[in-house]
């Protein structure tokens, strides 16, 4: 038996194909196995198009508790999704993110696997556009100017390198702690939050990847993903 | 002389058959710029419509419009379902649970139809989407005054020159706007049915006076 947990942001993929809705909640579940990844799309006669009924009872299954976040393809979809979340009894525990639906719902998934709150889970959708790892000129506020950042050599013992699932296991790791982490493989830095980022640097098995963590939790941070790697990230 | 919760009901009937009928042609404009839907989906959502009207007639104009708002939005399946299911729905708020329209009151129920459709698609002028039949279709019907045929003839006038005036431009919303330059030379099926149902309800008044 799983011990009792606090409820998971759940995830619903509106598309026009029901095809691709349950590809891309296949795709996101893999990496979040913990989160409830509903998929609507096509009409009731199995064409393409968005059903208002399906997605209305797909918003209200998602949600266990804790919210859900919406993402949808194109048009029409946001359209229909955005009637469902307005006739929804409390529309405030919906957030309908503009987003790219492959990308978000994956990073939104994995937050929420992390624990995040539907508000971080939204962000971490929306923050999913060209999800690039960082190269010359950080986004963010550069980490090596904070004071005290901590930082640590990691060797990646296992076949994959920082691939999708050590790349998840690695963000939901550090997602709940409060710390900023940064993984830097030679040019390129990610964010150690975004599991596409961290993909994204393409570190392969055997090499070497530079952890720098500032924050209350740095030191934890730090600590258990030297831990993780010391287990080869479970592979 | 004012139009009662069975003139609507007669409209909206009629307006199904105009859907049926030309579904084809809206299939077809679709195609074109679009996926070849919009027929099909219109048809669909006005013969649902036509059954409700069966089981459960409405009592008032507002009740009408708004059953016939939300058969869109459960049947319809493209973005005409949220579009025109939340231009009903509008409306149907508008005229509130008046007993019968007059001229003035449909004119603001057009009014508030165009409100929901930019809410919801965020499209202006110029987009090549059914706001093109819409804005002069209400402009035209508030300038009008007078009973409900004259201000339904006056929209479904404007909505046809506005449906036309669509031909050359390149949509900038929905789907045909991923064609980018391709879309100019078409016209576009959603301004299209827009003109359509207008120039029905402008004909069913006229039967009706």
């Amino acid at each position: 038996m799983r011990p009792v947990e606090e409820p998971k942001v759940g995830l619903v993929i509106v598309s026009h194909s029901e095809m691709l809705a349950s590809g891309i909640a296949e795709l996101a579940t893999q990496m979040a196995p913990q989160v409830d990844v509903e998929a609507v799309g096509g009409t009731p006669d199995g064409g393409l198009g968005t059903d208002y009924d399906s997605v209305c009872a797909a918003l209200v299954s998602a949600d266990s508790g804790a919210g859900v976040v919406v993402l949808y393809d194109l048009g029409s979809a946001k359209m229909t999704a955005e009637m469902a979340v307005e006739s929804a009894d409390d529309p405030a525990r919906f957030a309908l993110v503009d987003a790219p639906v492959v990308e978000g719902a994956v990073a939104a998934a994995v937050a929420s696997q992390g624990g995040a709150h539907l508000r971080d889970v939204a962000a971490a959708a929306v923050g999913a556009s060209g999800e690039a790892p960082v190269q010359a000129a950080p986004a963010r506020p550069a980490l090596h100017l904070v004071t005290d950042p901590l930082s640590v050599e990691i060797e990646l013992t296992n076949d994959v390198g920082l691939h999708a699932r050590p790349a998840a296991l690695l963000a939901r790791t550090v997602a709940e702690l409060d710390a900023d982490v940064l993984v830097r493989y030679r040019d390129s830095e990610a964010n150690a939050a975004s599991v596409l980022a961290l993909m994204g640097l393409g570190a392969p098995g055997g090499e070497s990847v530079e952890v720098i963590a500032t924050g209350k939790d740095a030191r934890e941070a730090v600590r258990r993903i030297e831990e993780l790697a010391e287990r080869g990230f479970d592979d | 002389m004012g139009c009662t919760a069975s003139d609507v009901i007669a409209a909206l009937r009629a307006a199904a058959v105009v859907m049926a009928e030309h579904r084809d042609e809206l299939v077809n404009l679709d195609r074109a710029i679009g996926d070849a839907d919009h027929g099909e989906n219109m048809r669909r959502g006005f013969t649902a419509l036509l059954s409700k009207l069966d089981s459960s007639p409405p009592e008032t104009p507002g009740a009408a419009l708004k059953l016939l708002a939300t058969t869109l939005i459960s049947t319809v399946g493209g973005a005409a379902g949220p579009l025109y299911g939340t231009a009903f729905l509008r409306a149907a708020t508008a005229v509130g649970d008046l007993a019968e329209l007059d001229g003035a009151a449909v004119a603001k129920a057009l009014h508030a139809a165009l409100d929901g459709v930019v809410a919801r698609g965020k499209a202006e002028v110029g987009d090549k989407t059914m706001v093109d039949a819409l804005v002069p279709a209400v402009s035209a019907a508030e300038a009008a005054g007078g009973e409900v045929d004259a201000v339904l003839k006056a929209a479904a006038d404007a909505a046809a020159s506005g449906a036309e005036s669509t031909v050359p431009l390149v949509a900038r919303k929905g789907r045909a706007s991923y064609l980018g330059e391709r879309s100019a030379g078409h016209l576009d099926p959603g301004a299209r049915s827009t003109s359509l149902l207008l120039r029905s309800f402008a004909d069913s008044a006229r039967v009706a006076r």
